[in-house]
């Protein structure tokens, strides 16, 4: 039976947590299966990075430790995951939807000629009856994702081509210690061999790999902020409401497109995924784009003019009214609650 | 030394307004019924074209397109912006394309203009949000790619620096001429239209458009051939129909579904002082909040 792989990030001489993740979403699919969960580790000095991934339930980690592999360019990562994946063929192939994932996924998959989805918020293993053809398919991966601007959720399948590749963006996918004591097989690839000079055309200039300043997924409370807001300067309200509060300030995709939040804020199927205490959803209308990365917070608050906005229906809590005049009360009741 | 740069865009519907009727029952989206615009990331794109193009005298900006006649409309857009040229790829079987045969159909196009240095085209969709096609683009042209662009920085002997914005900073690459370049939305926003362009390029049409017009229509391209929108079939460009449309898509849509939020009890409060007091009390007495 051919693998499940995943092939992995290095950030900052450490395993990516995305890269965990779908470790650990790779060893269910890989036990649902009855095949090996591999591991593919491309980046310089990995000497011990092995250890880092056993305990997540890897079968075989293959490193390919090599000077031209970090930092990370398209090119020879391709080159190495291209030959690894036409040697072991395997049945799927994950990465993180990362800036790298996004870069190498669809190169190797047009490489490969073979199918790849994008942004995956949930995958899972069933057939496939092509009626058409008169025939069954087994055990495929269904790849689950919101397409069109998030008003649908789409399961997408390729019945034909393998590896069958998706990718996931960080905090969608849970990160769990399979064992702490499992052990597997380590595979060094020789990437000098599968290198070529034309592989290395593309030079790293400069870099200053600057740690995100805002990080909401690490945020217990988020005050998010939508289109509703209507201008980046009354997102000031928010930026107090979190201050008192020890919150992170997001916003939905509408609001970063108009601006009046920096990308690195957006919640939500293009931007992260989280899970805080308190979600509080301050002129947020609920587009699906947006509730696929907060649905999970443990409380909600939705603040808003509409009492019909799709928010409110997974809300705990409904304010139906005006941010500008709620949240200021909000951080005054809680300055003299809180003396 | 003039710079031939040619920039992939996309006519997209506007998703932010999908009616219940904009799906078809097989599962692939009935864009008549929308709204369709020019893919905002493409514009993005087109801008960084623009700008080498006012940079580096001689140089030229050709937009290449796939989709239903109709997209034409995004060539002249891009036209009224400031590109030279465009073409217009359009054939019954470019229908139902995954991201994978949308790239080898694009690349059969770039192969058939030949002649550039640069390729240039927005991240991605907003109608997919995938970001793959102009990758797979790269592959298909044995084509180095750099992703996620904010900034064209140069473009001289042979070689093109870029800025990429990254999740955690930025990052200046040099890659060879020709390269395929995607472009992030946090790079510059495109110019608007130039009225003398809307003027020149008003009457630009494909042929189809041309034949569509009534008889007593005067048709100037003969004599001003920058009025002429090249059409493109899969024949034109000599694609391989099996790589091309549901046959040449490795992936496949299983099935559809519109999601509604699970109804559950929510408080409703007003904004009156009373009820926010009361509300910031109790997240403050469960410890939600504090």
């Amino acid at each position: 039976m051919n693998s499940v792989f995943v092939i992995c990030e290095i950030e900052e001489g450490k395993v990516a947590d995305v890269s965990l993740e779908l470790l650990t979403k790779g060893r269910s699919l890989a036990s649902t299966l009855q095949c090996k969960l591999e591991a593919l580790v491309l980046g310089h000095q990995l000497n011990g990075i092995e250890k880092e991934i056993f305990p997540y339930g890897a079968d075989v980690v293959h490193i390919g430790d090599d000077a031209r592999l970090a930092p990370y360019t398209t090119l020879p990562h391709a080159a190495v995951v291209n030959a690894l994946f036409r040697e072991e063929k395997p049945q799927i192939g994950l990465l993180g939807a990362t800036t790298m994932g996004r870069d190498l996924g669809p190169r190797v998959s047009s490489a490969l000629v073979s199918g790849l989805t994008a942004d995956c918020t949930a995958l899972e293993i069933g057939d496939h009856e092509d009626k058409k053809a008169g025939k069954i398919y087994k055990n495929l991966l269904y790849q689950i994702r919101p397409a069109f601007g998030g008003n649908i959720v789409a399961t997408i399948i390729n019945p034909d081509c393998r590896p069958q590749m998706a990718t996931v963006r960080e905090g969608v996918m849970k990160k769990e210690i399979f064992s702490a004591t499992h052990k597997g097989t380590v595979k060094k690839i020789d990437v000098d061999k599968l290198l070529k000079p034309e592989d290395l055309v593309v030079k790293v200039l400069e870099r200053h790999m600057e740690k995100s300043r805002v990080n909401i997924k690490n945020s217990s409370i988020i005050v998010a902020g939508g289109y509703g807001m209507g201008s980046k300067e009354n997102f000031q309200v928010l930026y107090d409401l979190a201050e008192v509060l020890g919150a992170e300030v997001g916003a939905s995709r509408a609001a970063v497109d108009a601006g009046y939040a920096d990308h690195d804020r957006q919640v939500g199927q293009t931007g992260v995924t989280v899970r805080p205490k308190l979600y509080i959803a301050c002129g947020i209308s609920g587009q699906i784009q947006h509730t696929a990365g907060m649905e999970e917070s443990a409380m909600v608050i939705a603040i808003n003019n509409d009492p019909m906005a799709p928010i409110n229906r997974m809300a705990d809590y409904v304010i139906t009214g005006d941010v500008m005049e709620v949240v200021p009360k909000m951080i005054k009741y809680y300055k003299k609650n809180s003396k | 030394m003039g710079l031939k740069i040619i920039v992939l865009a996309k006519q997209v519907p506007d998703t932010r307004n999908v009616g219940k009727d904009a799906m078809k029952a097989d599962g692939t989206v009935n864009r008549a019924a929308l709204a369709a615009i020019f893919n905002p990331e493409d514009l993005n794109a087109l801008e960084q074209a623009l700008r080498l193009k006012d940079k580096y005298k001689d140089s030229t900006v050709t937009l290449l397109t796939m989709g239903p006649g109709r997209a034409a409309d995004i060539i002249r857009e891009g036209l009224f912006r400031g590109a030279d040229n465009g073409f217009l790829l359009t054939d019954r079987a470019f229908a139902g394309s995954d991201t994978l045969a949308t790239s080898y159909a694009l690349a059969c196009a770039i192969r058939k203009i030949g002649d550039y240095d640069l390729i240039i085209a927005g991240r991605q969709a907003i109608d997919g949000d995938t970001a793959q096609v102009g990758p797979q683009v790269a592959e298909k042209l044995h084509l180095p790619q750099v992703t996620y662009a904010e900034e064209v920085l140069k473009a001289e002997k042979g070689k093109i620096t870029i800025k990429r914005r990254l999740e955690r900073g930025v990052e200046t690459v040099e890659a060879p001429l020709p390269s395929v370049i995607t472009v992030n939305s946090s790079a510059a926003p495109c110019r608007p239209r130039a009225a003398k362009l809307l003027m020149k390029y008003k009457h630009a049409l494909t042929i189809s458009e041309r034949h569509a017009k009534a008889e007593d229509y005067i048709d100037l391209s003969a004599d001003r051939p920058y009025l002429n929108i090249q059409e493109w079939s899969v024949n034109d460009v000599e694609a391989d129909a099996k790589w091309l449309g549901l046959s040449g898509s490795p992936t496949k849509v299983k099935s559809i579904e519109n999601v509604v939020f699970q109804a559950k009890e929510a408080k409703v409060l007003t904004p009156s002082d009373a009820d926010v007091e009361g509300l910031v009390k109790e997240l403050m007495a469960n410890h939600t909040i504090g």
